[in-house]
């Protein structure tokens, strides 16, 4: 009955996207037409409510165990919790194709009503490639990938989600704002597309997409860190990024993203980079494309290969037919969007923003290459081999220095030719960065990891110089105070001082990741209860082992005390006095798992994070084999991606005329 | 809209156009090659060996021993009640090939590991599977053939030789596919 109707509902939808796209398309001459206008809304409405009702009859059968549904029972057993029930959408292929036509058709239908009536030359196109996009994404459904198709025979229970992704809170949203963020470029695209599809326009594009664009970059962000976050938490190897492919899939488009955020400030101030911004936004849809296929087709080995499906071919054409519509479009518009005028100076905003679009590119084709080396690799010779994190770690080493040198300098120089008063900042902002290197190079700090604390200093300083300078000729003006000054910039000009905040969480994030690279301590032990280990300035003593059976696992923990100083003399001494911390690692055993899932447990400080994870036990010898790693600064990671994360918001969030 | 009058050269497009689409035509080719390879396939060492031999204690009653099946083909199912959605889609597909084939020389053998009888019996009664079905009790079966998880599939040949294993739920196409050629080879020369 639900697989009926959800499978309707999809057809439905299927129905409104080709009809919008035919519509339109028939219309595409005719130009101020009201009525097919119309048509495109409604369509729109459609094609919501179709996807709409598909949802809520795969969420209906989720939550009500329907496991006639081959996709609920492949998903969802009698004990997943009612979360990651409805988290069942998101944990595998169809599911997940739905969610994403489903993001699709609310953001197609949102922009068929926000331009209702405005721009009649240009949002009908926009509607078009829109419309072509939701087509192939619920046209999949109906034929490869159909979330509503039946199992032969009844099974009385399902299998339940992929343990990996139960085991934590994260991943009930951690897709979700990848999938936001994937989908939301794709407006971007589809303005510029229908920018080159109705030949009028050049800049507006720019405008209208600039929120959409933070929206999309935003929720990449945020999907990104909770997908760090996620790994930190529950793989159980102490590290937050591992270079696998699908992180990798997922970190291209956010690099383009970012590229084309400040490349379309240059096009919107100066009018110049019009080409370049059109290629980037097709270049970040591909790689969303591209992502979505690396995740879901099983292409490559990864801790991401949760689903395999015979859906690889169907995407491979999408994006044949994505880069050829893209490329012939934007080469047939190539003489109307040229650029008339240059660069004026090489010392200015504009010329840094370039330079960091060319870091940004950069870095992204070197993930590129090293994803997809193993398979070129393989098709040209056979062999199999692998790209690993010293790979990437080599080059995005002296790129992130790169980077993060001209962040500082495009903050300091102004657009167009930068005068005598921006090169006296930019002594300034040297003087400060050299003092503060030779302090670090004199606490002992050295190598790469000295050079790029120095960098993330020129930033941080050019950052605040900016708050600093532009607060104080605020109070110089209105006689406001000096924090109520700084106050009126972030409401006067919310995007960019939010800006500046976006690099001043990057500038905490990086330095997070240079503390966390450089110095890791990690010991594994096995230890008898009551004896104790050490491991960098901290004694962990094991204190039990403890079963607590739960309704869709078996949880084993082991309590483990956590004292400071190298101290042995604490070993089975009973209770905890003076511990500074009781953890709990534990082993997760799902029925639907063949070997236990570990849930490390952290001990996090501002300046270091002790993880303990319980690789093994015995519960005759009431022993256990614990690992302890000891990192400095990771939490500084987590705190500069929210703070990146609440900038974007902030500066996406709709300011209210006063 | 006033436009920049295009005076120089359509070659340098024509270029970047050829470029690119060598470019993307390369790239495509990669993934579509990246397709027709599993990353996670590990080749098990039994093909083209002899399947190990087993008694196998059937559902209803009886037993069935593997060396009174020389000379006929075999596919060889492991499964479980508890395996969704994977045995649950193959399951109308073997009884399709059972009944196909069992007259031209072809056995298909269900062998049930780590299962309840109850719900194993209740699995064979709700595809009505008529082939010879039996319980792997002690886990021997499933060790002598390196069995990894469910449902596994393993093709053997007139002579006694594995041919082929099947990771995954098989289709009838699938084996289908396989079986043809094994049957035609009357007398058991490989094919």
């Amino acid at each position: 009955m639900m697989a009926m109707l959800g499978f309707l509902s999809l057809m439905l939808a299927v129905g409104c996207a080709a009809g919008g796209l035919v519509t339109l398309l028939a219309g595409h001459r005719l130009r101020h037409d009201p009525a097919r206008a119309a048509w495109g809304r409604a369509a729109a409405a459609g094609l919501f409510a179709g996807v709409t009702l598909a949802v809520v009859m795969m969420e209906a059968a989720l939550i009500g165990f329907d496991f006639s549904i081959r996709y609920v029972a492949a998903n969802v057993n009698r004990a997943t919790p009612l979360l990651f029930r409805v988290a069942g959408l998101w944990g595998a292929l169809e599911g997940s194709i739905l969610l994403w036509a489903w993001i699709l058709a609310a953001l197609t239908l949102l922009v068929a009503v926000k331009y209702r009536g405005r721009h009649p030359d240009l949002i009908p196109s926009v509607l078009t490639v829109l419309f072509g996009i939701a087509l192939f994404f619920v046209g999949v459904m109906v034929g490869p990938a159909n979330p509503f198709a039946r199992l032969p025979v009844v099974p009385p229970d399902g299998r339940g989600l992929n343990p990996l992704l139960q085991n934590h809170l994260l991943m009930a949203i951690h897709p979700p704002l990848l999938y936001v963020g994937y989908v939301g470029l794709s407006i971007p695209y589809a303005f510029a597309m229908g920018t080159l599809l109705s030949g009028q326009h050049r800049d507006e594009w720019m405008t209208l997409t600039r929120r959409w664009t933070l929206v999309a970059w935003t929720s990449l962000t945020a999907g990104l860190l909770l997908g760090a976050r996620w790994s930190y938490d529950v793989l159980g190897w102490g590290g937050y990024w591992a270079w696998d492919p699908v992180e990798n899939a997922a970190f291209m488009p956010w690099l383009v993203a970012t590229a084309f955020i400040h490349s379309s400030m240059v096009q919107e101030r100066r009018r110049l980079l019009r080409i370049w911004n059109v290629s980037l936004v097709i270049l970040a849809f591909l790689l969303t494309i591209f992502g979505t296929f690396l995740t879901r087709s099983g292409i490559l080995a990864s801790v991401h290969s949760f689903t395999q499906s015979l859906i690889g071919p169907v995407f491979v054409a999408f994006l044949g037919l994505v880069m050829v519509a893209s490329f012939l479009a934007l080469l047939a518009r190539l003489p109307q969007i040229r650029d008339e005028g240059g660069l004026d100076s090489p010392l200015s905003r504009e010329a840094m923003m370039l330079l960091n679009n060319v870091v940004l590119l950069t870095m992204a084709f070197t993930i590129f290459v090293g994803t997809i080396f193993p398979l070129i690799v393989e098709a040209a010779t056979g062999a199999k081999v692998t790209v690993g994190p010293p790979f990437f770690n080599r080059l995005f080493v002296p790129l992130g220095i790169v980077l993060l040198m001209v962040m500082g300098l495009g903050t300091a120089l102004r657009w167009g030719r930068s005068g005598a008063e921006e090169m006296r900042k930019l002594g300034w902002l040297i003087g400060i960065t050299l003092l503060t290197v030779t302090a670090l190079g004199f606490a002992g700090i050295r190598g790469a990891g000295l050079v790029a604390l120095g960098a993330v200093c020129f930033v941080t300083v050019a950052q605040v110089g900016e708050y600093v300078r532009g607060a104080l000729a605020r109070r110089a003006a209105t006689s406001e105070s000096f924090p109520v000054a700084l106050r009126s910039l972030f409401a006067l000009n919310r995007q960019r001082y939010y800006g500046y905040l976006t690099h001043l969480g990057l500038a905490i994030v990086i330095t997070g990741i240079v503390g966390s690279q450089s110095g890791r301590i990690e010991v594994q032990r096995q230890l008898l209860v009551g004896q104790a280990m050490q491991v960098g300035g901290y004694t962990l003593r094991l204190d039990g082992l403890v079963a607590l059976p739960g309704a869709d696992k078996l949880v084993v923990a082991a309590p483990v005390a956590v004292f400071s100083g190298n101290s042995t003399a604490l070993a089975g001494s009973p209770g905890s006095p003076g511990a500074l911390d009781i953890l709990r690692p534990s082993e997760n055993f799902y029925r639907q798992a063949r070997t236990p899932v570990p849930t490390p447990a952290v001990r996090s400080t501002w300046r270091q994070d002790l993880y303990v994870v319980l690789m093994a036990f015995d519960p005759a010898a009431q022993s256990a084999v614990l690992r302890a790693v000891v990192t400095p600064l990771v939490s500084w990671i987590w705190v500069g991606g929210t703070i990146m994360v609440i900038a974007g918001v902030l500066a996406g969030w709709p300011s209210h005329p006063t | 809209m006033a436009v920049a009058p295009n005076m120089r050269s359509s070659w340098p497009r024509v270029w970047a156009g050829i470029a690119g689409a060598a470019g993307a035509a390369v790239l495509l080719l990669v993934l579509v090659f990246g397709l027709h390879r599993d990353p996670g396939a590990i080749p098990s060492p039994l093909i083209g060996r002899q399947a190990p031999e087993f008694v196998l204690p059937l559902f209803d009653g009886g037993t069935l021993a593997t060396p009174a099946l020389r000379g006929r083909v075999v596919v060889v199912n492991f499964w479980a009640s508890w395996c969704v959605p994977a045995c649950y889609e193959e399951a109308p597909h073997l009884q399709r090939i059972w009944d196909r084939y069992r007259d031209r020389g072809l056995t298909v053998v269900g062998v049930n590991i780590q299962d309840q009888d109850r719900l194993a019996r209740d699995f064979i009664a709700r595809f009505g599977l008529t082939f010879p079905n039996g319980v792997d009790r002690l886990g021997t079966i499933s060790i002598d053939y390196g069995v990894y998880g469910v449902p596994e599939t393993f093709l053997v040949d007139r002579k006694g030789r594995i041919v082929h294993k099947y990771a995954g739920a098989v289709t009838e196409e699938m084996l289908v596919s396989e079986i043809e050629p094994l049957l035609a080879d009357a007398d058991g020369a490989s094919p």
